[in-house]
């Protein structure tokens, strides 16, 4: 479960985020909508604290992840990051072969075991959907995977550490429309397992993937609700103008 | 001029002074080769200098430089890669990083008699290692450090952020990530800086000429405390000094020619080892 109250965020002087509070619950999918600019990628990246990367930035009020502030001192950064998984808006697999690809993260925090990592390789594939595609190839280069196979190795590799929380920073934007539509019948399936929390600019994807849906605009959360009700009956009228494509 | 014969016109410029440049690396070369290659033997490469250095080998010369070249990069390269991965990787742009970079472009500036000097000051005298391969190669290897440091940077600066971002979003440790993702994507760069340095170092005669070279020592060094002769430093000799310069004119070409065949085969060794890692990085 992700909360976060009352998050003021700057980079510099500029205000990114304004007074942000919402509450994501287990095993939901939340999308986060708006136009290019409006905090929403922001927002996400306060979950793995990614946004620690860039220099002279400011966080006000609390964000925690199962009731624990993760912007408290003594917070292990890099523990944090093995329960919040990430998949970034372009597909990032390593220069290394398939199987590297899936069993880095398992190396990187300790796992030496070679008949755990092959197990827990084959699963996250499978999660992914990618294990019947690959399973003969597992050898050769990641970069020989088109793009939607690609980011769905980058969803394997991340699932593969186990996190209980997803982040998805636009995950099929640099997609064709069956890849596409592969990931977001994935997204379903994963949400049995995980808290997936996905940033998109495609609000039928919002519609077709998500049960709660927030609106973002100039780093203010204008409207945040079941996604039903946001996409047939939103509360306030820069919601319903932005979904219906009055601007944005 | 209409915009085709424009371009066509820029085309042929270009053109031009490629091939300018190209054929003025060529004309040298030629005429090192057509002057030298007549006393290319395997006696030249394997034996003494004789006679005065009128006659016989360069053969204490050929080691001097392949142990100079060894020494420098043992020194400067692991120093200068690891500098370059704080500054680039580490340091962030704070006021430390940005006065590293200033001083290490100033390095790069300096003229290369006035390392010579320095290496005298401090690894001859100070230090005590006197004319020998120690203070040669340190001396050496502080000249190239600069080369070094920069082509490293470079090196980690081609590697895109996504990478980056990639391993620690897994819970990676930035020294994990530097060791598994960036510096096996930057290696490949990083042999080319390697490959500019060896180049540099083996060709340079004013750092050495005070603390290595040895005008005249037809023998074979036993440890790093030892003088050698050098192939920059024994052409200037034999070209410039010496009991008849113009009967020694015909191996002062020899040596250049040589030298020209080490640097250029060291290159093609290095350039081989960058295809193998650019290779792996692919499939790794």
């Amino acid at each position: 479960m992700i909360e976060t109250k009352k998050v003021d965020f700057f980079y510099g002087d500029f205000q990114a985020l304004k007074n942000i509070s919402m509450r994501m619950d287990k095993n939901t999918v939340t999308a986060f909508i708006g136009p290019s600019g409006c905090g929403k990628s922001t927002f996400l990246r306060l979950f793995n604290r990614m946004n620690d990367l860039i220099p002279d930035i400011h966080l006000k009020g609390e964000c925690l992840i199962d009731g624990q502030d993760i912007y408290a001192r003594g917070v292990e950064v890099d523990e944090l990051r093995k329960k919040v998984g990430m998949v970034f808006q372009k597909p990032n697999p390593f220069p290394k072969s398939i199987f590297e690809n899936v069993a880095y993260g398992l190396r990187v925090n300790g796992m030496r075991d070679k008949n755990f990592i092959e197990q827990r390789v084959e699963e996250s594939l499978q999660s992914a959907a990618l294990w019947g595609e690959v399973k003969d190839k597992l050898r050769k280069s990641a970069f020989e995977l088109s793009g939607g196979q690609q980011q769905r190795l980058c969803i394997a590799r991340a699932l593969a550490i186990s996190p209980s929380i997803v982040l998805m920073d636009e995950p099929a934007s640099a997609l064709d429309p069956i890849s596409t539509a592969k990931i977001e019948e994935l997204i379903h399936d994963l949400k049995k397992h995980y808290t997936i929390v996905i940033v998109t600019h495609n609000m039928q994807q919002a519609a077709r993937v998500s049960d709660k849906t927030g609106f973002f605009m100039l780093g203010e959360l204008i409207e945040f609700s079941d996604t039903k009700k946001m996409f047939i009956n939103p509360e306030k009228e820069q919601t319903q103008n932005y979904i219906t494509g009055r601007f944005g | 001029m209409n915009r085709k014969t424009s371009q066509s016109l820029a085309f042929w410029i270009f053109r031009v002074f490629g091939i300018i440049v190209l054929g003025i690396l060529l004309w040298i070369i030629g005429f090192v080769v057509y002057n030298g290659i007549g006393v290319i033997s395997w006696e030249f490469l394997t034996t003494a200098p004789t006679d005065g250095m009128t006659a016989g080998g360069i053969m204490p010369a050929i080691v001097g430089t392949m142990c100079l070249v060894l020494g420098s990069m043992i020194f400067a390269f692991p120093l200068g890669v690891m500098s370059a991965i704080y500054t680039q990787e580490y340091a962030g742009n704070g006021f430390v990083v940005k006065f590293i970079r200033v001083m290490t472009n100033n390095l790069a500036g300096i003229p290369s008699i006035v390392f010579g000097l320095f290496g005298m000051a401090l690894f001859v005298n100070t230090l005590g290692f006197g004319d020998s391969i120690l203070a040669g190669s340190l001396t050496l290897g502080i000249l190239v450090l600069p080369l070094v440091i920069r082509t490293t940077e470079e090196a980690l600066k081609s590697v895109p952020q996504s990478f980056r971002s990639g391993s620690l979003a897994l819970g990676a440790t930035k020294l994990q990530t530097t060791r598994k993702v960036v510096l096996p994507m930057a290696f490949p760069n990083i042999i080319t800086g390697l490959i500019l340095s060896i180049g540099r170092v083996s060709g340079e005669t004013a750092p050495i000429l005070f603390t290595v070279a040895a005008y005249f020592l037809p023998k074979l060094p036993n440890s790093i405390f030892d003088q050698v002769m050098a192939l920059p430093y024994h052409l200037y000799v034999i070209a410039t000094t010496g009991k008849d310069i113009e009967a020694s004119r015909p191996i002062a070409y020899g040596t250049a020619l040589v030298l020209i065949a080490i640097v250029l085969i060291m290159n093609i060794l290095a350039t081989m080892l960058r295809r193998h890692f650019g290779k792996k990085v692919k499939t790794g």
